[in-house]
């Protein structure tokens, strides 16, 4: 139980800076996911909240209380690495004893309660007599969170738990974390991954980092739906969302949208900016589909590859202005021939638009009008 | 046949090497076996065994006495050394400070020093100390080139152990001592014992030092021991036990590298490839 306040927190190493600022409130029993691309500071902003690395500037409370020079252990943290760094010398059992015998108030029976609750409820009961190096990787892996949980922490920090793991087990894995935080709904738990399935599918809220500095907090949904900006529009979603330079007009309704290579459209969404400022429009590939007649036209270009994944089928097409291919996530199979023309649509409420410096353009309901 | 040959003339090198290497050795035990005139007689196989030369060598108070010494200046030099070592390395390896790299340099250049160029300003140094014919200025000399080695070798195999390691003990709550007593030091076995044991070698076989530092019969260690045997005149060198001493004190040191030949061998390689 409880809760952190990051308050402008930078992380420079000489005269590299990191982390530029960092103001985050994480409240108690919450599970937040750091995502970002690699070197955006995800990894040292957790291990500056773990107490690993120095905070070279703002302050950091847990509970109310000014933690910076506060040790690891003072602050009540837990941590599980993405190498396990399980002490290879120590049976499992001693693995997750270790934190609890440097106490020096823990009786024996104690610590051995607590070890076998933890090993029970990560199913590794059987292993408790093993070395590390007898087990799998995702035996391991359960065993440095084990060693985590045994400790009762109030605050459980998570370093990529699952890049060390393949595919099927990463996905298994993922659920034992998300069953993990329902078992210990007290606990605030924080989790980095550069891996956005991870992050949309464990996350209350999602922390979107890039070049140390916070794009955006919210929820998993509220991310997708509604980015604050083309860094976060692009980050979230696979494929990423289309995006394609615009030029912005005022118009009766609010904004004018003409997106390079399609048609002119008019949304109702407040206009911000000089006469014929440029900006962005995005639209994320499973919003598209096949234009209908009387329907407004988005894009049109010719097909340049197909990709059939089963239950979807990505279609490329190459609106003629050289820039990157739209791509389009149509459901069931779409049979295409390569080099025929045709044209997009989506419904208005799911197109995005960004001013210049890349921010949302947001209103009331968009409507659009077919000019 | 190519390939006969050339594993013929392999083994026949390797025949050679060892020969070559285990002949002094084993010309050793054979003359210390021998007795009276049979010394000066030149055999390649055993004609007699008599374990006279054994036998004077170890009723010698004096000689024993000079074994114990040996056996105390090695391993009082291997303990604190490993133990400076140890200790140097985590900060050498774990914690970044200003000059880091020079301070490297400068121990391992203190092990270029040949001992007869520092022997003059030691042996000042000693003399200053008050430590002058004790054992103490043994085990204070051999420091100088058992501490560089020791430093270096346990510094590359520290750095070469996982930082994630360190930082989960950290996260756990060990301090400093214990990460280094309580995870490092189990998982360094092999490094210790390979360094351990080429410092007791090395702090064993001394001879400059143990001649110059100490000048009694009693606080002499075997080597300058076997080195100034005399027999009843000036002219008589008593060979038998001259080989039989050095006999004596090889044995220990053949025993500890069998005893510990297996951690040697990880120990040498350990870090070379990752797993």
């Amino acid at each position: 139980m409880a809760n952190l306040k990051l308050t402008k927190i930078r992380k420079s190493y000489g005269a590299v800076n990191v982390l530029h600022g960092i103001d985050l409130d994480i409240r108690s029993g919450e599970f937040v996911v750091f995502v970002g691309p690699s070197g955006c500071g995800k990894s040292t902003l957790l291990r500056v909240i773990a107490g690993l690395e120095d905070i070279t500037a703002g302050t950091l409370e847990i509970d109310g209380r000014v933690v910076n020079d506060a040790t690891p252990k003072e602050r009540g943290i837990a941590m599980v690495f993405q190498s396990y760094a399980l002490y290879p010398h120590m049976t499992v059992y001693d693995n997750m004893a270790f934190g609890l015998k440097l106490e020096k108030n823990n009786s024996k029976a104690e610590i051995d309660k607590r070890v076998r609750e933890a090993a029970k409820i990560l199913q590794i009961e059987p292993y408790l007599d093993r070395l590390p190096k007898a087990l799998s990787g995702g035996q391991r892996q359960r065993v440095a969170i084990g060693r985590a949980i045994t400790r009762d922490p109030k605050v459980f920090l998570f370093d990529e738990p699952l890049s060390n793991l393949d595919a099927a087990l990463r996905v298994q894995t993922r659920i034992e974390i998300a069953r993990l935080h329902e078992k210990m709904h007290g606990t605030t738990m924080i989790y980095v991954t550069h891996d956005q399935v991870e992050a949309m599918t464990l996350a209350d809220r999602i922390v979107v980092l890039n070049k140390g500095n916070v794009e955006q907090v919210g929820s998993p949904m509220d991310l997708y739906n509604r980015p604050d900006n083309l860094f976060v529009a692009r980050f979230l979603g696979s494929p990423s969302m289309n995006i394609l330079p615009a030029r912005l007009d005022a118009a009766p309704e609010g904004v004018a949208v003409t997106p390079e290579g399609g048609a002119r459209l008019s949304l109702a969404l407040p206009y911000r900016g000089a006469a014929g400022g440029n900006g962005y429009l995005g639209v994320r590939p499973e919003d598209l589909v096949p234009v209908q007649p009387g329907q407004p036209e988005l894009f049109r270009g010719q097909v340049t590859l197909t990709e059939s994944l089963g239950e979807v089928t990505l279609v490329y097409l190459d609106t003629g202005r050289g820039a990157e291919p739209v791509v389009a996530k149509l459901p069931g199979e779409v049979r295409l021939e390569r080099g025929s023309t045709m044209g997009l649509a989506a419904r208005p409420e799911a197109l995005h638009v960004f001013d210049a410096d890349g921010r949302a353009v947001r209103g009331a309901r968009a409507e659009a009008v077919a000019a | 046949m190519p390939a006969i040959l050339r594993q013929t003339g392999f083994y026949l090198l390797v025949a050679f090497i060892v020969l070559f290497s285990v002949f002094p050795f084993y010309y050793a035990m054979l003359t210390s076996l021998k007795s009276g005139t049979g010394l000066f007689q030149v055999n390649y196989l055993p004609r007699e065994i008599a374990w006279g030369n054994y036998a004077a060598i170890l009723s010698d108070a004096t000689f024993l006495r000079n074994l114990a010494n040996s056996v105390f200046v090695a391993s009082v030099v291997v303990v604190i050394s490993l133990f400076l070592a140890v200790t140097a390395a985590y900060a050498l390896s774990r914690i970044a400070f200003r000059g880091r790299t020079l301070l490297l340099l400068t121990v391992l250049a203190v092990s270029m020093f040949p001992q007869i160029a520092v022997l003059a300003g030691l042996f000042e140094v000693i003399r200053g100390l008050g430590l002058y014919n004790t054992l103490y200025s043994l085990i204070f000399a051999y420091m100088i080139f058992t501490l560089p080695f020791t430093v270096w070798v346990l510094t590359t195999f520290m750095r070469d152990l996982p930082i994630e390691i360190e930082e989960a003990a950290i996260v756990d709550g060990a301090s400093p001592f214990t990460i280094v007593t309580k995870v490092f030091l189990p998982l360094m076995w092999p490094a210790l014992v390979t360094t351990g044991l080429l410092a007791f070698i090395a702090a064993w076989n001394e001879f400059l030092f143990a001649l110059t530092f100490v000048s009694n019969n009693d606080t002499r260690t075997v080597p300058v021991a076997i080195a100034l045997l005399s027999g009843a005149s000036a002219q008589e060198i008593p060979w038998g036990i001259i080989m039989a001493a050095s006999v004596v004190v090889t044995v220990p040191l053949i025993v500890l590298v069998l005893i510990f030949q297996r951690k040697i061998i990880s120990g040498l390689t350990a870090g070379g490839v990752k797993g």
